[in-house]
């Protein structure tokens, strides 16, 4: 067997970074590409002058993967309908979906290449949703361009699904914002104010302009507490009315005292003012809770993003046989369509007329085509490969199986129980203490001075705000998440990493997570000769097994075939140099030549597919041809292992396969499910998340499902917490809570590890936040406590857990096995310039 | 020093400004995409 798989680690593509595959590279010339797409996009590139995009120091990071479709439902008026807005002076504008929008890079790619059309006028993307907002003028160029562009260069387009709901949140977030940014102006001028206010202590101010800054701090004051804190207060009321304790409740309750004993002591010109403390939290607190809700946001976006990958519009034929397009959701059972190569099917169906060969990843995960004749099954979705067919539709729209997948997807997300916050528990039992401390103070102090009680008690309130605890969570998360990030580990909630904190049990699916989920060819057993001849035949196929026999011997010298035959479903016939040679499975190669038994037993291995080879009507060779093991599985799932991780494996393949791979891994053969449907593995993780509940419903062991497929989405949505593995499709990136850049299952040990980390950062912020409390109280109770120690005690200990939460190690910048996987990068970056 | 009692209520005036300014950039849009706009400056070279 030649070097197979092992990437080189020398050699980055040009285009995106990624390493070549050994047989690719050609080291007769510069620029090396990883696939023919990245080749095209960089030729596409180079031809318009846009070669400034390799000067980024960031890679794309993932191989181009164009559709090949040709989006012509773009231009249907049904699609303007739905999605097309008429824009100023004739133009037209639209919202779409891309996939693989990752970097900086693509930000400028996708906003300059449609421009090259001529005709579109602007191209903005929003990286965070990966939505971009298309204008172009509709007499110059068709938006079908526009789409094929795109997918060319690897970003396929979707229409967006989701409009009202964006324009909606988007209204919400500006509300947030405008919030967050006056409190900020007022907190900072406030701030000044008790600058002159703390040094007048010392210098002796003049009583003139100790009352023009107190009054001034109040008017400033006034509008920051009505206005901007109100959620704290309403927050804080509809935790009273419910009778639950909530974290605004305290909040609520020294925001109040801080700020009427300070209006008070303003009007009669006495005592302490505690309007800067007041202020900085109210500014810091709806920092915090902004944080907190875009990060929940990026875990509901899912649905949306799924209903944008479904097809849209469908071609039908009427009873007199004229062909109409119509949109894919007003299909009626027993219309026929029209399904192209290359296009999706709009409806569940069965095939009326035609053969071809459909992809149906989307739904299984089995990437490999299965062939349909007239009678058989297709469901909407899923893709249809080689050859025109006709669909005798059955189940349309909403009953179709993906609106049913896609709706348990959705509602999976949406039975997730938000994770209650450690400071949430304890806020009942912090504002009971806090208030009887400050009453028993009060009534200590009553007898001897009135006023001193109220000062002490009201100092009591306002040290022990529980500030930093409201904080302390979402800052670690916050700064773990963006750590995480630059180590290629995107965590989209701050829940997620307090769950994989602690060990549980964790799901793996097998093709494409513990696999590398493409066709290779492991084994070879017969005459090496018949290598060069297996190669002519597959030379211009486009089927996975063709790709894995020029992958697997990339550097054979290349011969010619004559008379090449493709039969559907079989293998491949023609002739090489002279001999008729036949490649394909065991039946279609023992039908045309003898002593294929002799050659099937010498491939042991039983999770290999065989391919036999027949040369002149005698089998000479097998190839054993399967979905190889990532390098890092076994030693990663025996790490997670020893951490105290339950790892199960769930498969859509059979059995047999499924449990051979697991013995190769290290997994116990009880602990492997295989023939598992889309359905069945989110019955699969609705179980085990049954299971880990104990009676209150409070999970212990949190439930992991990894996976990479459409077909794993919904049990990514219900587990506990979901993973999207390297190179899994677009609709499982969305509905996951993290996704992992890098290859392999090394990234999810790291994850592992970060996200305990991370609650002991939390922890440890607590921690302090508390014992900090412990002696503001001691000091206040005691009286001993000054008016100015009080007021600066109080955003001092925010500050502390801020700085406490950026120095704490949580996630190490890029580790150097995921530098490895991904090889140098031929181009200096400014990183390795530096 | 009495200046104070003028260049104080001054300088909320200006602040008042500003905040006013903030809340016109939001509410018109400017701050709906906090991503994008941080990568494309580092883009506009021509």
């Amino acid at each position: 067997m030649t070097a197979l798989g092992k990437p080189d680690i020398g050699v980055a593509c040009t285009h995106c970074g990624l390493a070549v595959p050994l047989g690719l590279v050609d080291a007769t010339v510069e620029r090396q590409f990883c696939c023919s797409a990245c080749h095209a996009a960089y030729d596409i590139l180079q031809a318009n002058g846009l070669g400034a995009f390799y000067a980024f120091p960031e890679k794309r990071g993932a191989a181009v993967q164009p559709s090949g479709r040709s989006f012509e439902e773009f231009d249907h008026p049904a699609f303007a309908e739905l999605y097309v807005r008429p824009a100023p002076e004739g133009m037209q504008t639209t919202e779409l979906y891309l996939e693989g929008v990752h970097c900086a890079s693509c930000v400028w790619l996708v906003e300059r290449v449609p421009l090259l059309l001529g005709g579109v006028v602007r191209a903005e993307l929003d990286v965070r949703r990966s939505v971009a907002r298309v204008t172009w003028a509709p007499a110059a160029v068709r938006l079908s361009d526009v789409a094929r562009v795109l997918d060319r260069l690897g970003y396929a387009p979707h229409p967006f699904r989701g409009g009202a709901r964006a324009d909606m949140r988007r209204l919400e977030d500006r509300g947030m914002l405008l919030r967050i940014g006056v409190a900020g102006a007022i907190a900072i001028n406030v701030m000044l104010a008790a600058l002159a206010l703390y040094s007048g202590e010392f210098s002796a101010m003049e009583g003139a302009y100790e009352r023009l800054f107190r009054w001034v701090s109040l008017g400033l004051t006034v509008p920051a507490l009505l206005g901007r804190g109100r959620v704290f207060f309403s927050g804080a009321w509809a935790a009273l009315r419910t009778r639950v304790l909530h974290m605004d409740l305290p909040i609520a309750i020294a925001l109040a005292a801080g700020a009427l004993r300070g209006a008070v002591n303003t009007v009669t010109d006495s005592g302490p003012v505690y309007f800067d403390g007041v202020c900085v939290l109210v500014f810091l607190l709806l920092t915090g809770r902004f944080l907190q809700v875009r990060g929940q946001r990026a875990a509901t976006d899912a649905a949306e993003l799924l209903y944008s990958l479904a097809p849209t519009t469908a071609r039908v034929r009427d009873v007199d046989g004229a062909v109409r397009d119509m949109p894919a959701n007003a299909l009626l059972p027993g219309m026929l369509a029209l399904v192209r190569a290359g296009e999706s099917f709009p409806a569940d169906g069965t095939v009326a007329e035609g053969d071809s060969n459909v992809n149906a990843a989307l739904l299984t995960g089995e990437s490999r085509p299965t062939r349909v004749a007239p009678g058989d099954a297709v469901f909407a979705g899923t893709l249809n490969v080689s050859a025109p067919v006709v669909v005798r539709v059955d189940e349309s729209g909403e009953t179709s199986r993906l609106a049913k997948l896609l709706r348990d997807v959705e509602a999976s997300a949406g039975r997730r129980a938000p994770v209650v916050a450690f400071a949430n528990r304890m806020a009942g039992a912090f504002v009971a203490v806090s208030l009887t401390l400050a009453v028993l103070t009060f009534l200590v102090w009553l007898p001897r001075d009135q006023a001193a009680a109220w000062d002490n008690a009201i100092a009591l309130l306002v040290v022990t705000c529980p500030c930093a605890l409201a904080l302390a969570t979402p800052l670690a998360v916050t700064v773990a998440i963006g750590r995480a990030a630059r180590a290629g580990l995107y965590i989209k909630g701050g829940d997620a990493l307090e769950l994989l904190a602690r060990p549980g049990t964790l799901i793996l699916d097998k093709t494409g997570t513990i696999t590398e989920g493409r066709t290779a060819v492991v084994a070879w057993h017969g005459a090496p000769c018949a290598r060069g001849a297996v190669l002519a035949l597959e030379a211009g196929s486009s089927h996975p097994i063709a790709e894995g026999f020029r992958r697997a011997w990339p550097d054979l010298p290349a011969s010619e075939a004559t008379g090449v035959e493709h039969v559907t479903g079989g293998g491949i016939v023609g002739r090489v140099h002279g001999h008729d040679v036949a490649v394909g499975s065991p039946a279609f190669v023992t039908a045309r030549a003898t002593g294929a038994e002799a050659m099937l037993a010498r491939l042991s291995d039983e999770t290999l597919t065989p391919v036999l080879v027949a040369m002149d009507g005698a089998v000479v060779a097998v190839a054993g041809v399967g979905d190889r093991v990532r390098a890092d599985a076994a030693a990663s799932i025996a790490t997670l292992r020893a951490r105290g991780w339950e790892v199960r494996m769930l498969s859509g393949d059979e059995a047999r396969v499924a449990r051979a791979v697991a013995r190769a891994v290290g997994i116990a053969s009880e602990l492997v499910t295989g023939g598992a449907t889309p359905e069945s593995k989110l019955a699969h993780v609705q179980a085990a998340l049954a299971a880990s509940r104990d009676a209150s419903g409070h999970a212990e062991r949190p439930v992991v499902m990894v996976g990479d497929g459409v077909n794993d989405a919904a049990a990514i949505a219900a587990a506990d917490v979901g993973i999207g593995v390297h190179g899994g499709a677009e609709a499982c990136l969305a509905t996951a809570d993290a996704h992992l850049t890098t290859e392999g299952l090394a990234p999810l040990v790291t994850l592992a590890e970060g996200a305990e980390r991370t609650l002991r950062v939390i922890r440890r912020n607590m921690l302090w936040a508390l014992g900090y409390n412990l002696v503001g109280v001691s000091l206040a109770v005691t009286g001993t406590i000054s008016p100015l120690i009080a007021a600066l005690m109080m955003p001092a200990s925010s500050l502390t857990v801020v700085l406490a939460s950026w120095l704490g190690r949580t996630f190490e910048a890029p580790a150097r096995a995921a530098e490895s996987l991904t090889g140098a990068p031929l181009l200096p970056t400014r990183e390795a310039a530096a | 020093m009495s200046v104070l009692f003028i260049v104080v209520p001054l300088a909320m005036l200006l602040v008042a400004g500003a905040v006013a300014a903030y809340v016109w950039s939001a509410k018109s849009g400017q701050m709906d995409d906090l991503d994008t706009p941080a990568v494309r400056m580092l883009h506009d070279d021509e």
